[in-house]
């Protein structure tokens, strides 16, 4: 069964039609990549997975958005549940303004786990997961902007994990990364395929060469193509896509 | 010629620009020089009233006495030397027209020209003696000791707990209830203000609706501009009366009444700024709280707020800088009686509405003139705490966002 | 780790459901203040204000007649103070926002007029008293109310100034200055054009304010009662808030005299709104303008 699946989606941000007709179905435990010029409706469609959406005002969906084959914009979703189940890493690295441990241990502190013990192993866990631990472990308790921007980002990446996510939403993940951070993030992302569904929106195309199973291209709100990664990059059937990962515009 | 003319002109309007520039500090410059000038002339200045001498027995080892003990002592609430750190002997209170007692009219002659020596005489027979009398009867070879009454120190200033400047002998100038009273009506203020004004910033920027945020705001900014004369004016016809049915209370002008028109008046200081401060808040950051599964409410205690909090708290201390500092509305529902309260439901009296409430009897260049001039000087002082301590805290967030 | 995910569930919600209940409610409750207070007044003041309570002299120990010396009072004192404080604080501003570069200079002048703009009114009295009344000796009048007063409206002045020249474009001061022009050719042409008319909404803002001031002028000028329009700046004057002050506080005879206050009151209101829609109509009328050019 697909993990994640859009049937006839469309998208408006009051008149104006952000993405138009999107059909797509991701597998369990790929890493999904969406291309395409900005403004093209990638982050608008990322968001609908954790309905980060419904936050802005005027807004309307038609359409399913589908996650383990629930329609997750159907009436009765609890919308925090829904979010638990995925985790979502930002352009910019944006910690909370709290200490180190209390950005990982936040989404088990909200979600009503109280057991100390419990938050203090799956922390270690996690961090240790993003390859952070050696970092970062003599000073837990200091304020997370003491890190530096790849390890904030990286950081980033285990607090939306800690939650035990199945699906990660990245958003231009390493775009505010230096190249060694970003080659950094990106074995991450590697080893977190194995347990997560990961889509990730990128602006850059060897990156999405590199990480990516499949890759999907949006062009003006609208799917223009969606295939495994080697083929749209190397044989692509639209000419659109050719042109743009050839860099001829976007 | 028209280059240089051009120049010319161009440094001329330089320098008028650049003293214009300069006008608010050499304003704040002026403020403090002509404060402080009055103001620190009530130190070291006698309560007593002016051209009169105080005077006791040669032998008397006191060497001065408080405005607040001079009082108690005519008020026979000190009645023993002791309690003045001299012999174990009762006070003889002497007074001009004592004097009678003591001798005939015609010994004190028509015109009182017998009067020096008489008073000589006193003081130096009665050893338990403290004389008040005028100046001018203080004859050659007095023979006895004037001691130093009644001088205002900065102890008996900001520690007097009487403030009654018009009181005779000796004017009591002890900032005391002042002090307390501001701080009772400002904290009582602050207390009703900011737990609202908190909710309203909440709710302006976290919660509203875009329209009902449209129509609040301008709304809530209006409140601000409503002159204080008019708060007080709507205090004292409608808050005032309804306290003193609701508490039961012989005059409803209270410390309470102050309170909450100045909570009134501090909630847009309080909302304007917390809110800017919420709403500047990244959404990236709210949004990732979200993300976790964080309900809305969650992402505003746990992140909102604790990431605003240095604008929450510059609000705080910016509403509680307005409501000690204001004036009008305070004289106009407190009640204004000089004593140190012990509820908030009596009557009180803030510095600023003593100011405005004496000056205008306070004779110039008194003492009383002086005395409120000090007050002034305590406004000021506190206001510019206020500003650094806001200034600081808002510099120390920059810091930590770089 | 067993927790009951249904339970935390519901009690996130209900927490929710009950703290934007609870800010719902005290924010509509701030504004049922406001409207409270707003419509008080002009329901007690709206049958008082006619055409005679504003043109004619107090009556009768100020139970009867109108306030019209106090209008004209408060009219010299608002025109006073801010031919004083626009011209004063605009060129303030233009010397910190186009001349005075970043650095300590630059930030000893923004403490000191932030710290101004902090100064309880009742301390400019003080001073105004003691500077303008007794050393320069005008005495209680006109001239030294609305200097007074023209003190406490400069920070205004100058803030809302600031904030005018800072939303104007470096790029048209670049484009200027790269033409040739000096600073002040292109503060005069370019910036301060661009920048006019958020100028003069700061000034009918600080108008708005400075009308309702009263512990400013307390003792600089206001009269508690004076028959008669002053004729020279150094005369002394009734004013609007004094007068509702003395009105409500102090008259020969506060419950008959009731009405008037809440007449001055009202026009006090009307005051602070006029000078609020009016400052709002220009701010929109010219962004428009701007955009269309
Ligand atoms: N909050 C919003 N309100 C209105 N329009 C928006 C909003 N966010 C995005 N858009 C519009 O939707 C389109 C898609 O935006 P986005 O999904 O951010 O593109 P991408 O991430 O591919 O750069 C753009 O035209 C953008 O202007
Ligand atoms: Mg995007």
């Amino acid at each position: 069964m697909n993990k994640l699946e859009s049937k006839q989606v469309n998208f408006y941000y009051g008149s104006s039609h952000a993405l138009k007709d999107i059909n797509l179905a991701i597998e369990a435990n790929t890493v999904t990549a969406l291309i395409g010029p900005s403004g093209c409706g990638k982050s608008t469609y990322l968001r609908l997975f954790n309905r980060m959406n419904d936050l802005i005002s005027d807004t309307r969906l038609t359409g399913e958005v589908i996650i383990d084959g629930v329609n997750i914009y159907k009436k009765g979703i609890n919308v925090d549940n829904l979010r638990k189940m995925t985790g979502m890493v930002f352009q910019k690295p944006n910690p909370f303004p709290k200490s180190i441990f209390e950005n990982v241990a936040y989404g088990l502190r909200v979600n009503g786990i109280t057991d100390k013990k419990f938050i203090e192993e799956r922390v270690e866990t996690t961090i240790k997961q993003v390859v952070l631990w050696d970092e970062v472990k003599d000073k837990l308790k200091k304020s997370a902007f003491e890190l530096s921007g790849g390890q904030q980002q990286r950081l980033c990446i285990a607090r939306a994990m800690a939650i035990q996510p199945s699906v990660i939403l990245m958003d231009e993940p390493t775009s505010a990364l230096d190249p060694i951070s970003t080659s950094k993030v990106e074995e991450l992302i590697h080893e977190l395929k194995t347990k997560y569904t990961i889509v990730i929106v990128t602006h850059n195309m060897q990156q999405a060469a590199r990480v990516s199973d499949h890759t999907a291209f949006f062009y003006l709100g609208e799917l223009v193509e969606y295939g495994v990664t080697k083929q749209i990059f190397t044989n692509p059937n639209v000419e659109r896509t050719q042109n743009y990962i050839t860099g001829r515009f976007g | 010629m028209k280059p240089f003319f051009k120049n010319f002109s161009e440094k001329l309007i330089e320098g008028l620009l650049m003293i214009c520039g300069t006008i608010t500090s050499l304003t704040v410059v002026l403020i403090v020089f002509f404060l402080f000038k009055e103001g620190l002339g009530v130190f070291n200045k006698k309560a007593v009233e002016e051209g009169y001498v105080v005077m006791v027995n040669k032998s008397n080892p006191v060497n001065s006495i408080s405005p607040e003990d001079i009082k108690n002592i005519f008020d026979s609430k000190i009645t023993s030397w002791k309690d003045l750190g001299g012999k174990n002997d009762s006070i003889i209170l002497f007074r001009l027209e004592d004097i009678s007692n003591y001798f005939t009219d015609e010994q004190i002659g028509e015109n009182f020209e017998g009067l020096p020596l008489l008073l000589n005489r006193v003081v130096d027979s009665i050893p338990q003696i403290l004389a008040f009398f005028p100046e001018k009867y203080l004859g050659k070879n007095f023979k006895g000791r004037e001691i130093e009454a009644g001088k205002i120190t900065f102890s008996t200033f900001f520690g007097g707990k009487e403030w009654f400047p018009t009181a005779q002998p000796a004017a009591q100038l002890g900032v005391m209830p002042l002090v307390m009273g501001t701080l009772w009506v400002s904290l009582g203020a602050i207390l009703l203000a900011l737990p609202l004004g908190l909710a309203a910033a909440i709710f302006l920027s976290e919660i509203a609706k875009d329209k009902v945020r449209r129509v609040m705001k301008p709304l809530i900014e209006l409140l601000a501009g409503i002159p204080s004369v008019v708060y007080g004016f709507f205090g004292l016809v409608v808050i005032v009366p309804a306290i003193q049915k609701l508490f039961n209370l012989p005059v409803g002008e209270t410390g309470l009444a102050g309170s909450i028109i100045l909570g009134i008046m501090a909630l847009p200081t309080i909302i304007t700024i917390s809110e800017d401060a919420m709403r500047n808040t990244p959404r990236a950051m709210k949004e990732a709280s979200l993300a976790l599964g964080a309900s809305k409410w969650q992402t505003i205690y746990k992140i909102v707020i604790p990431y605003s909090i240095s604008g929450i708290s510059a609000a705080a201390i910016l509403g509680i800088g307005r409501a000690i500092g204001e004036t009008m509305a305070v004289l106009m529902v407190t009640g204004n009686a000089a004593v140190i309260p012990t509820s908030i439901l009596e009557p009180m009296r803030t510095i600023p509405a003593t100011i405005a409430a004496e000056l205008g009897e306070a004779p110039d260049g008194g003492l009383h003139y002086k005395a409120l001039f000090a007050l002034g000087c305590i406004l000021f002082i506190i206001t510019l705490v206020i500003n650094l301590i806001v200034e600081f805290i808002s510099g120390s967030k920059k810091n930590r966002r770089v | 780790m067993a927790i009951d995910e249904n339970k935390i569930t519901r009690s996130k919600k209900r927490n929710q459901s009950i703290a934007f209940c609870v800010f719902a409610v005290i924010g509509f409750l701030i504004v049922a203040i406001l409207v409270t207070v707003l419509s008080f007044i002009v329901i007690k003041g709206i049958g008082v204000i006619n055409w005679d309570f504003i043109t004619k002299m107090p009556e009768d120990g100020m139970t009867k007649g109108g306030i019209y010396p106090a209008i004209i009072g408060t009219l010299c004192l608002v025109g006073g103070s801010m031919i004083f404080a626009f011209p004063i604080g605009v060129m303030a501003a233009i010397c910190m926002n186009e001349y005075v570069k970043d650095g300590i200079l630059k930030k000893i002048i923004k403490q000191m007029t932030n710290n101004l703009s902090g100064v309880p009114s009742i301390v400019f009295g003080l001073f105004g008293m003691a500077l303008f009344v007794n050393k320069l000796g005008f005495g209680d009048s006109i001239l030294a109310g609305s200097l007074t007063l023209g003190l406490l409206a400069l920070p205004v002045v100058i803030r809302t100034t600031e904030e005018a020249l800072k939303a104007v474009d470096d790029t048209f001061r670049h484009a200027s200055l790269g033409l040739g022009a000096t600073t002040w050719q292109t503060t005069r042409n370019v910036v301060l054009p661009i920048a006019f008319p958020n100028i003069i909404t700061g000034l009918i803002l600080s108008v708005g304010r400075v009308s309702g001031e009263t512990a400013p002028i307390l003792f600089t000028v206001a009269a508690y009662f004076l028959p008669k329009l002053p004729t020279s700046i150094f005369d002394q004057a009734m004013a609007l808030p004094y007068h509702l002050y003395v009105l409500s506080t102090s008259g020969t005879n506060i419950e008959e005299s009731r009405p008037i206050a809440y007449g001055t009151a009202l026009v006090l209101i009307i005051i602070v709104l006029l000078t609020n829609i009016l400052a709002n109509i220009l701010r929109k009328y010219f962004s428009k303008k701007v955009k269309m050019n």
